[in-house]
């Protein structure tokens, strides 16, 4: 039983609600389908990009197949595309919760939000593969679709803002600050990192205001922040109401959520030019975004803290709810990633690991750990509650799911790691007589094999995503395994007694 | 804390959509404003130095192929100032280098070689080749075979509006180079024709059939365009690092 007194802000709405309150859920029952969908065409393209950089063979030698043109469609399959409709589903759920409220602008809007904006991730990908482009990663879609990306935004953003002001519950969630700074700031990076004068009203190519460094910098003002706000404040909404649901404990501390909000999202939009080190942007930039990313060292942990320490007194719980297990260490995936994003940001390390296969490595860690896994635990909560099921089909395939991914994130951080150190120090390596002792396509051959390994890595990890799907399945059709429960933690009733 | 200050509270911010809005969207630019505003009014952010010049048309509609195969996904052109980078590649890239690059393809990984410096690094037929089959000239290459572009005609009846597209964002394309457009993008690709006032508007371009085919192909336009990179700057016109700094 839930017994600590929850703080105003910290406060979990829902617990009010009478009983026969039934919320709008259709569209989020939409958005978790979709979710599911995507998430297993963005990884099955991420395993299929991996191969083609073991065995080139795989690009087919068809222009709508190359490298250059699926490594977009990969990138915003899993971040837009499974990322976005996580995102849509769990904030369109919880901020009717949390407010007491219906969602604003109704069922019909939400469902317009969701056809539109799978339509459009539609069109972003056929646009790729056809070779419509803007040339700039994670901004790849044209003019043309990035306005019609506007619009669903504006749509969403009046939806879950207008959700919040008509709240019948005093104050606004913790989830939700999260959740609107993200919506807010990402509204101002894409219309930022998108302003293009196109070259004729009934094509598709156009050219951006800036050039040059200004477009380097703000192409990774946007970049950064993509991963800042998409990937990480929005999936911290998701963090701060599913951890304290599932775990049924309050947020771990309510002042240390203040801090977390307010400084995280003050230092993440300084960090863009660590990706720019040692290039001809000025120094002073440079300086700036990697002394703000360490900075960012400390809200990141905070936040850390602040989700695992929710387990406090429920620790007993990893043991017996793989569902829980998924969130909290989806969280320390979150702090491992958020520790290395700093070390990686100090110019020396940068100096090695920019442009190899670290930087890669990273960026899965962050994306198969923490948003993710983050990710599946929010979907595994969902869909007895939105299928109006007592429980998951099965618990055991949880836990079948969580290990399959988990070796495969393993292998592919450890492989990109190895590869990525390795390529850094072969580049720069001398031989006796001062001369350069590794031409560029022998550091080429020498990843072969961690090519592979990756590729293995993502096999196991669409593997695990696909033992998700059918659990899901069975569950939203009412079934039940027959297996052997998980055993309540022998200590529980010490723990229970507190 | 925040809280324990007489008069104000976190609280009053979770009461109130608009502040929390209001703080949201001030606390969210400072960084952004700081670090991107001043990039457009420090002189000394973009070197001066001669030779840059806005892309020819072939150049161009050679830089668009580059753009729309994604080659920016495996190749930087973005050498930074370390020994080996300097003596693998060549000199360190200048700001002023890519000026005229709308967007910049500074890139963020090599999974192939740098590329800022790879004009005339190889023959036009080892481009030519490379591009067809990469592993038919380097064997352990894992780079896509682009076979299919070698006789592709190249689209080119819009050039005119692209270099009047980037005249508006800041190329400075004069009537002249609009004009001959047409004519200074076939004239490129054809050893044959009077290039003089092709090498006059655009010094340095490289002017060969570069495919051997017939029409202008857009492999002629990508090759083109690699050919001319990185080699727009005469580095032994300047001596010391002083002259180049930003």
């Amino acid at each position: 039983m839930t017994s600590a007194t929850l703080t105003p802000g910290a406060a979990l709405g829902s617990q009010r609600v009478s009983e026969n309150v039934r919320y709008y859920e259709d569209a989020v029952r939409l958005f978790v389908i979709a979710a599911v969908f995507w998430g297993v065409v963005g990884f099955l393209a991420g395993v299929f990009i991996a191969l083609q950089l073991a065995f080139p063979a795989l690009n087919l030698g068809l222009e709508w197949t190359s490298f250059g043109r699926l490594r977009p469609v990969h990138t915003s399959a899993v971040i837009f595309a499974f990322g976005g409709n996580v995102l849509f589903a769990t904030s369109l759920y919880s901020v009717q919760r949390t407010s007491r409220q219906f969602l604003f602008g109704g069922e019909g809007l939400a469902k317009f939000v969701f056809w539109n904006y799978n339509i459009f991730i539609v069109l972003a990908a056929l646009s790729y593969v056809l070779g419509y482009t803007q040339g700039k990663e994670y901004a790849e879609p044209e003019w043309i679709l990035d306005l019609y990306l506007t619009v669903i935004w504006v749509l969403y953003a009046i939806q879950f803002i207008g959700t919040v002001m008509t709240r019948k519950e005093s104050h606004i969630y913790v989830a939700n600050w999260f959740f609107m700074a993200f919506i807010l700031t990402v509204a101002i990076l894409h219309i930022g990192n998108n302003v293009n004068v196109p070259v004729s009203l009934t094509g598709m190519k156009s050219y951006p205001f800036v050039s040059g460094v200004q477009s380097a910098m703000v192409q990774w003002w946007y970049g950064h922040n993509a991963v800042g706000f998409f990937l990480t404040a929005g999936f911290l909404g998701i963090m701060y109401y599913f951890v304290p649901k599932r775990a049924e404990r309050p947020v771990y501390s309510y002042r240390l959520s203040i801090v977390h909000f307010w400084t995280l999202i003050f230092l993440y939009i300084w960090a863009g030019p660590h990706h720019l080190h040692y290039t001809a942007l000025p120094d002073w930039a440079q300086t700036l975004g990697m002394t703000f990313s360490v900075m960012l060292w400390m809200p990141s942990w905070g936040g850390m803290i602040n989700g695992i320490m929710t387990l406090s007194g429920a620790w007993d719980k990893l043991r017996t709810d793989p569902v829980l297990r998924f969130l909290v260490t989806s969280v320390a995936f979150y702090g491992m990633s958020t520790f290395e994003g700093p070390l990686m940001s100090v110019k020396p390390v940068n100096a090695l690991s920019h442009y190899t296969d670290w930087t890669i490595g990273h960026v899965h860690s962050g994306a198969l750990g923490w948003v993710a896994f983050i990710s599946f635990g929010a979907i595994y909560y969902l869909v007895p509650v939105l299928w109006k099921r007592s429980q998951l089909y099965s618990l055991r395939l949880v836990s079948y799911h969580f290990w399959t991914a988990t070796i495969g994130i393993v292998l592919y951080i450890t492989a990109m790691w190895v590869s990525g150190i390795m390529q850094g120090l072969m580049w720069r390596a001398y031989d006796n007589l001062g001369f350069l002792q590794y031409s560029f396509v022998e550091t080429v051959a020498a990843m072969h094999p961690f090519y592979v390994i990756r590729a293995l890595g993502g096999v196991l990890f669409l593997a695990g995503a696909l033992i998700m799907v059918y659990n899901l399945w069975r569950t939203a059709k009412g079934d039940v395994r027959i297996e052997k429960p998980y055993a309540s933690a022998p200590h529980k009733a010490a723990v229970g007694a507190a | 804390m925040a809280e324990e200050k007489k008069g104000f509270s976190h609280d009053t911010i979770e009461r109130n959509t608009l502040l929390l809005i209001v703080l949201i969207l001030i606390t969210v630019s400072i960084g952004g404003l700081v670090q991107i505003v001043p990039l457009f009014t420090i002189e000394s952010t973009i070197e001066k130095v001669d030779g840059v010049r806005p892309y020819s048309p072939l150049e161009l509609a050679g830089q668009n192929i580059y753009y729309r195969e994604g080659c920016y996904n495996c190749h930087s052109q973005q050498i930074r100032p370390f020994r080996d980078e300097v003596e693998r590649y060549g000199h360190y890239s200048l700001a002023a280098e890519s000026m005229y690059d709308h967007p910049f393809q500074w890139g963020s990984k090599r999974t192939g070689p740098d590329l800022a410096r790879v004009g005339g690094k190889y023959s036009n037929d080892w481009q030519v080749a490379h591009l067809v089959d990469p592993r038919a000239v380097v064997p352990e290459s894992i780079m896509p075979g682009y076979a299919w572009m070698k006789d592709r005609p190249l689209k080119y009846t819009d050039i005119q509006d692209h270099m009047k597209t980037l005249r508006i964002v800041g190329v400075p394309y004069s009537d002249e180079q609009i004009a001959s457009a047409k004519a200074d993008l076939e004239a490129q690709k054809n050893p044959d024709a009077d290039t003089a006032g092709l090498m006059k508007r655009y010094p340095k371009a490289v002017v060969a059939n570069f495919t051997g085919n017939k029409g202008v192909t857009e492999m002629d336009a990508l090759v083109a365009y690699l050919q001319v990179l990185g080699t727009m700057v005469d580095f032994t016109k300047y001596q010391s690092p002083k002259q180049l700094q930003q």
